[in-house]
């Protein structure tokens, strides 16, 4: 099983190739056009700034790339507000995959959602094995609005938002899988069998 | 709902975990990344790696650990001690840190912290405040608590939120060891005066020192190592002992 990690200028990346390591998955961070193409799955990590990532992903033309690919794509945290329309964070136009806006988190709580909450609603097979007792690790500051059309997960905080996102061959998540713990790795794992 | 975090603090001096620990099931009791490993399993939420080694190659040595680390254990860590610039922190994120820790570097160069918060993210910066009473006023200390400065924690605190610290580590020298309980009526305050999480460190005796110092404390996170390395409180039983109580775990 080949899986292709897009590199661009997200954190801790390196998180993620180890926790396909774990689950026995060759991954390689790439940049490459061809050796995304032909890989099996592939994974669009994220940690930073919308409009930073977006404007390095142009540049590299990898936002024609992003929405052209046919086989598993899963967008990870960032790489999930990424793929959506429109991000609040400095006032962003994102990939489009999935016609929902990214709002930052009115500052009714502390903001950022930093720590372990858990999912609700989960309708997908990306999630099998999975309930609504299974806590995610979750880093950010903003949220991708819940559409029954793509939302197949929920988590509450201040508002219920998409804690993960699924149409045709892309899915997302908001939290971080690769952090957390067995429940990340089913997830994963899911991902993989997909 | 978002719940309360649990975390073990590792020291660890050249590769090596310091505090004794007595944990049967480990082949090898002072090895960071295994008891790491034990401590996710077990169910801790995160894991703060403190570094006391004290060498010129005390980076790399640590940037090494922190990269075993992060191939073995699949919850966040922090890493903290001795990081003072931007390439510190680079070095050990780009390893496969979470988040990094830092404390006499930001009281030395307050500026540190803006400009590791720019580059990096707040959600990775962790600023440790080590408290202690004076005289009824608490200030800063750094050195391990050993080194007042004139800083008032409150205000710093403040300050350095915003600078742009994603989390406070407040640890208090006055009830840190004693195992009476957390500083809860400052770690209360800061939480109140601060928009970002409070991880409370230093008093852990009981469980229902953690229940207090999620409630009457209003901490976000607990912080505690010996009474976890010694296993006077596995961290399965104080987990269900706080969701008996009330309070949002996770399971």
């Amino acid at each position: 099983m080949d899986v292709a990690v897009i590199k661009y200028n997200a954190g801790n990346v390196q998180s993620v190739l180890y926790a396909m390591e774990r689950l026995g998955a060759n991954a390689i961070l790439t940049d490459d056009w061809e050796t995304i193409k032909k890989s099996d799955k592939v994974i669009f990590p994220g940690q930073g700034e919308a409009s930073t990532a977006m404007k390095y992903l142009k540049e590299r033309k990898l936002d024609q790339l992003i929405i052209a690919l046919d086989q598993p794509f899963f967008g990870i945290c960032l790489g999930l507000q990424l793929l959506c329309e429109h991000s609040e964070e400095y006032d962003t136009t994102c990939l489009g995959v999935f016609p929902i806006r990214v709002k930052k988190f009115p500052p009714l709580e502390k903001v950022p959602h930093i720590g372990w909450n858990n999912l609700q609603h989960l309708k997908s097979p990306l999630l099998e094995g999975l309930n609504d007792s299974a806590y995610v690790y979750y880093v950010h500051s903003y949220y991708a609005e819940v559409d029954p059309r793509y939302t197949i997960a929920t988590t509450h905080y201040i508002n219920d938002f998409s804690a993960l996102l699924h149409r045709d061959n892309y899915y997302a998540m908001q939290a971080h899988p690769e952090k957390s713990s067995e429940v990340g790795e089913t997830i994963l794992t899911n991902f993989l069998n997909l | 709902m978002l719940t309360k975090r649990i975390i073990p603090c590792l020291d660890v001096k050249d590769g090596r975990t310091v505090k004794g620990v007595n944990f049967i099931q480990l082949r090898d009791a002072g090895d960071p990344v295994e008891l790491g490993r034990i401590y996710a399993e077990e169910g801790a939420d995160e894991l703060v790696y403190l570094d006391i080694t004290a060498t010129v190659e005390k980076r790399k040595t640590l940037v090494e650990l922190v990269t075993r680390v992060a191939k073995t254990v699949n919850i966040p860590f922090t890493v903290g001690g001795g990081i003072s610039n931007v390439d510190d922190v680079k070095a050990l994120l780009n390893a496969g840190a979470d988040k990094i820790s830092i404390n006499s570097a930001a009281v030395k160069n307050p500026r540190a912290v803006d400009e590791m918060a720019r580059e990096f993210g707040s959600q990775c910066i962790v600023v440790a405040i080590d408290t202690k009473n004076i005289d009824g006023i608490d200030f800063v200390h750094t050195h391990g608590g050993r080194k007042p400065t004139v800083l008032q924690t409150r205000e710093w605190a403040r300050e350095v939120t915003d600078r742009g610290a994603g989390e406070i580590l407040l640890t208090s020298m006055d009830h840190d060891g004693v195992k009476n309980g957390f500083a809860n009526e400052i770690t209360a305050d800061l939480s109140a005066l601060l928009a970002i999480p409070i991880i409370a460190s230093g008093g852990a005796g009981k469980m229902e020192h953690f229940k207090e110092v999620f409630t009457a404390g209003k901490a976000d996170a607990a912080l505690a190592a010996s009474i976890f390395h010694f296993k006077e409180i596995p961290i399965p039983e104080l987990k269900k002992y706080l969701e008996r109580e009330g309070l949002s775990i996770r399971r």
